[in-house]
């Protein structure tokens, strides 16, 4: 099945106005050389009902969520997604729109943009929010490269704290910069505040921080915030877990400058790691807004002056700013922006709190009854909805066990290469049954 | 399109004011009729250094950016604090509330090099 | 303003969801969090389920995008996004997947995105693909640190790369975000790379050649593979930026081409919905001798499991947290397995037999620069009608009094008040005879009524809304 409508006679009246004969003709300036001359290797076109039927077997070799209860994290969280989020975004006039380019006949998109950027600015604390990023690891490295162009400065603060995968994005990005890297190692759960102190100095262009950190606990804020006047120019840079700000203080408190992260959890579901969104925001600075990477949504008003909205500040971006743009984005995530924009304002003022509030309080129910089986030892304790667990027994031992009894235990950190253990998340998706069945479980698979 | 007598221009439409050592550096009403609504102004420091023809800061209107070049070798002196609350000061007054910058000149010979109003007339109608 | 803000909906106490009870001992929050403990109570809307949904709605009634009607942005490709894709791509056993389970839990989607990587080689003649790159600015970025890496695995540090002056602006963009500094070289005037240009900006400091084939103007480089062999003989390689996929496919490849890396536009070529801006995706295709500086992991298949290889050692790093945006990569493959490689073609064929209609058709009234046959898009100027007083901009505004949405405009930049139009192939005759009487009739109104047309659109929620106020005082939140 193809998407064309014209019949092979309307095809034919169009031919003829263009002055052509054959289809052929229209592509004759190819040269011979380089022509395509065999039919394309991709099999012959099918109709709904086979390609349905395609992709239910091959969704039959999946396990999802559908049949395994999950403990996993690690950057990517099963949350409660509201059923209108969905069936708003499918109003094809949404999501079949492109970039708002032509503002008066795309005031939905910008309006809801506009939405986006206050509730982002509400949660992080901060005064101006982009329209989004492509994820929360490239907002992260976009937030890296906008420090070193505001300090002019190279060297970066990078706490093994952090997300392993963002950490790597980060540098991937740094790298053609020529940034410098400094790793600041891990004491207990958290960045070596130590280490951070020696090296933090005025030729630090950021220190980046994860709040709650990548094993789910809550770094020392206050001391960083307070460390950070040992340097002019360099500027805090805060990953945030979103959700957390429901029940956490915003980093704009400890002083962030520029607050990212990955704005899945707010109303995204899981999609094994993409569409996702990285949010970014900054205070309220208008040097800092000129280095801001992509769009923005502003408001105006029109001949009659009646209140209206476009993207705006475009100066700094790739299409007339050219090799000089603040970044290379052009498409972020807008869809998913307004998944989370509707879910912010659907769960509101309670609601985001209410889902922090259940994730912190079932994660430490869990926690302290794992705490209470032999073999486990759970590293840390000030922690949000997720936490380390080491065992004696491999992970992998106790993960294939837990598998078969329909239970996703947690991301196994040997993945990463650097710790060992087991980190697990727990959201207000999980019931007490859930949670009291899964350390049973647990308990045989530890001493089975 | 008006010119003002008794200053300099330059090839790159800004024009200069003499006040002994010092001069006033500003865009042609030409040049801000070019670029449309002036948006942003970004300026250098007070205490650069630059020589001619160095790119000194940029002026920004909704869909394009423009540079700024230094039509004489010098230090700044004094930049425009009005305009970055204020850029559309560039459109309403470009010779006089909408100045850029104040340089103290390391080479006035160099004022040889640029034109006068009439020239500068002659210049935007060849161009 | 026609519809309020969310927050303005809010009622003190009013709410839009439910939970279930906590079902666990609560902990003392105090306790716990001591200081990291929200003071401040969230100031985020309070509202119903009725309202956020009414509200939405509202908005979506003041939008447009492609099942409202015609949507010719050119370089964009806007065609029809199939539905049936969209549904695919909820199947929950499909969809509802963790990134870090294990690559035996996610046979069934694995073997989807091997599926999608072979046709993607397939169409576009190259060796190796990676699905990571989650727009096409994201891919090109990729295709550029591939390259800059290959070069320093030579011991060759090669620091420019060469962009034709009719580029999308993302190609010089992602050139400075992977460390190159950028040569532009001028079109001539057929719009097209002159080669003896090419030759002068070609050295052994040049990495790289960035290239849309047809270029910006829909016009077919005939000279590729003289441009091929200038760039390759100075040890340099050919990028191909694949937003004008949609007018090559089944006949001729960029790998035949001779280029050497290519990022592809799912969410344009391959019928993906844009999202009023995004999700995209931009995988990235490269020659052989590449393969091992992809980002990792990559996806891999032995006997009959398919892996994610994390060997990196010449590997560029990641470039996104997880494998790039999936759901998009689910939907376009839907859309290749439904149009199948005979489709793919007929769909080249009608873009532009479509855009070729719609040019011969309007050529006469606005000016076509360059006179070139073309393939799936073209530009014409609105030069002539400037001389009247009405711009480019003017005649963009007026299409949207008649429920069209504009051409891209002022774009590619070697044409003056350009209107760079794009059909694609869904659209049926009747659409585009709409369009071009609708052309016509803005034409008719500049020589009649030019004042009203400068004054358009008078028919939108909004009418022109003042861009320079938005940027001089600026407001970014509520």
């Amino acid at each position: 099945m193809d998407y064309i409508s014209n019949t092979d006679q309307e095809r034919k009246e169009m031919l003829a106005a263009i002055g052509v004969e054959a289809v052929e003709e229209l592509f004759s300036m190819i040269p011979e050389e380089v022509s395509f001359n065999r039919p394309l290797n991709i099999p012959e076109g099918i109709s709904e009902l086979e390609l349905i039927r395609n992709a239910q077997k091959k969704a039959a070799k999946n396990k999802s969520m559908t049949e395994l209860c999950s403990f996993m994290g690690a950057g990517a969280y099963e949350h409660y997604v509201p059923s209108i989020i969905d069936h708003l975004i499918s109003r094809s006039e949404f999501y079949t729109a492109y970039t708002p380019y032509q503002a008066e006949l795309s005031q939905g998109t910008l309006e809801a943009i506009y939405e986006y950027q206050s509730m982002i600015c509400e949660i992080t604390g901060m005064g101006i929010a982009n329209a989004s990023m492509l994820d929360g690891g490239s907002a992260a490295a976009e937030a890296v490269l906008m420090a070193a162009r505001i300090s002019r400065k190279k060297k970066i603060l990078l706490p093994d704290s952090i997300h392993p995968a963002y950490r790597e994005v980060i540098k991937t990005y740094g790298v053609n910069q020529e940034l410098d890297f400094k790793e600041i190692s891990l004491t207990g759960s958290k960045l070596d505040l130590d280490e951070l102190a020696e090296n933090l100095d005025n030729q630090t262009a950021a220190v980046v921080v994860q709040y709650p950190n990548f094993y789910g606990s809550i770094e020392e804020m206050e001391k960083i915030q307070e460390l950070m006047k040992k340097s002019k120019k360099a500027l805090l840079i805060v990953i945030a877990n979103p959700i957390s700000l429901g029940l956490l203080k915003p980093p704009a408190e400890f002083g962030a400058d520029i607050v990212v992260g990955e704005g899945q959890s707010l109303g995204n579901g899981l999609n094994y790691g993409g569409p996702y969104l990285g949010f970014m925001a900054i205070k309220d600075d208008r040097r800092h807004l000129r280095q801001l990477p992509g769009r923005i949504v502003g408001g105006t008003s029109d001949v009659d002056g009646k209140k209206g909205f476009v993207l705006t500040l475009q100066t700094r971006e790739q299409h007339i700013r050219r090799e000089k743009a603040t970044s290379n984005i052009c498409s972020n995530e807008a869809l998913n922006a307004l998944m989370a924009t509707i879910y912010l304002a659907t769960m509101g003022r309670e609601g985001l709190k209410e889902v922090a509030a259940q994730s912190y309080h079932k994660a430490h129910y869990l926690a302290d009854k794992l705490e209470k089986l032999d073999g486990i030892e759970i590293v840390n304790d000030d922690f949000f909805h997720e936490f380390w667990l080491k065992t004696e027994k491999p992970i992998t031992e106790i993960s294939d066990k837990l598998l078969e009894k329909g239970y996703l235990a947690g991301v196994d950190l040997a993945q990463f290469g650097e710790e060992e253990g087991l980190l697990l998340a727990v959201t207000e998706m999980r019931h007490k049954d859930e949670i009291d069945n899964f350390v049973k479980e647990l308990e045989v698979a530890i001493n089975g | 399109m008006s010119t003002k007598e008794g200053l300099f221009y330059s090839e790159d439409h800004e024009w200069v004011k003499k006040e002994g050592k010092i001069v006033v550096i500003g865009i042609s009403d030409h040049a801000q009729s070019e670029l449309g609504d002036v948006v942003f102004a970004e300026l250098p420091e007070v205490d650069e250094e630059f020589d001619q023809f160095d790119n000194i800061g940029v002026l920004e209107s909704v869909k394009a950016v423009s540079d700024i070049f230094t039509p004489l070798s010098g230090k700044i002196i004094e930049i425009n604090e009005e305009l970055l609350n204020a850029p559309e000061k560039i459109n309403e007054s470009p010779f006089d509330e909408g100045w850029l910058i104040k340089l103290e000149m390391s080479d006035e010979s160099e004022l040889d090099t640029l034109m006068d109003s009439e020239q500068y007339k002659a210049f935007i109608e060849g161009e | 303003m026609d519809e309020k803000l969310i927050k303005d909906y809010s009622s003190p106490g009013r709410k839009g969801y439910s939970l279930p009870p906590l079902d666990v001992p609560e902990k003392d929050l105090n306790a716990g969090l001591g200081n990291y403990l929200r003071e401040e109570p969230l100031a985020l809307p309070e509202v119903s389920e009725v309202d956020v949904v009414r509200h939405y709605t509202a908005l979506s009634e003041m939008n447009y995008g492609v099942d409202s009607g015609i949507y010719p942005l050119g370089s964009c490709t806007m065609k029809y996004n199939p539905k049936r894709n969209e549904d695919l791509a909820r199947i929950p056993e499909l969809t509802q997947l963790h990134p870090y389970q294990k690559d035996d839990q996610l046979q069934g989607s694995l073997e989807i995105l091997h599926d999608l990587k072979n046709y993607l080689a397939e169409v576009s003649g190259m060796d190796a693909v990676t699905l990571q790159p989650a727009s096409g600015s994201h891919g090109e970025f990729v295709g550029l640190m591939i390259i800059r890496k290959y070069f320093e695995d030579q011991g060759d540090l090669r620091k420019k790369v060469i962009v034709p002056d009719s580029a999308h602006g993302t190609n010089p963009a992602s050139a400075a975000m992977a460390g190159f500094d950028v040569i532009e070289i001028k079109s001539n005037e057929r719009g097209m790379v002159d080669p003896a240009a090419l030759r002068e900006a070609m050295n052994e400091e040049v990495a790289a050649l960035m290239l849309t084939n047809p270029s910006t103007l829909g016009i077919f480089e005939k000279d590729i593979l003289e441009i091929a062999d200038i760039v390759h003989e100075k040890g340099g390689l050919l990028y191909y930026d694949g937003a004008n996929m949609n007018a090559v496919m089944g006949y001729v490849r960029p790998g035949d081409m001779n280029f050497d890396v290519l990022h592809f536009n799912l969410h344009k070529t391959f019928s993906t919905p844009h999202g009023g801006g995004g999700p995209g995706s931009g995988p990235v295709g490269v020659k052989e001798f590449l393969a091992p500086y992809l980002p990792y992991p990559v996806l891999s298949k032995s006997e009959d499991k398919y892996f994610w290889d994390y060997a990196k050692e010449k590997s560029i790093g990641k470039v996104h947290s997880f494998y790039g945006n999936y759901a998009v990569m689910l939907r376009a493959w839907a859309y290749m397995v439904t149009v199948g490689g005979p489709g793919l073609k007929k769909t080249t064929e009608n873009a532009v037999i479509n855009a070729n209609y719609l040019k011969t058709k309007l050529k006469e009234t606005f000016e076509l620069p360059y006179g070139e046959d073309s393939l799936h898009e073209f530009v014409l100027s609105g030069s002539k009608q400037k001389k009247e007083g009405v711009s480019t901009l003017n005649i963009a505004k007026r299409l949207l009094d008649y429920d069209q949405y504009a051409p891209t405009i002022y774009f590619p930049l070697v044409v003056k008040e350009a209107l760079m139009i794009e059909p694609t192939e869904t659209e049926n005759i009747e659409t585009l005879d709409r369009f071009i009487e609708t052309m016509l009739n803005i034409a008719r109104e500049i020589n009649e009524d030019p004042e009203m047309v400068k004054n358009s659109p008078h028919t939108t929620v909004v009418r022109r809304l003042d861009e320079s106020q938005a940027a001089r005082e600026p407001d970014l939140c509520w």
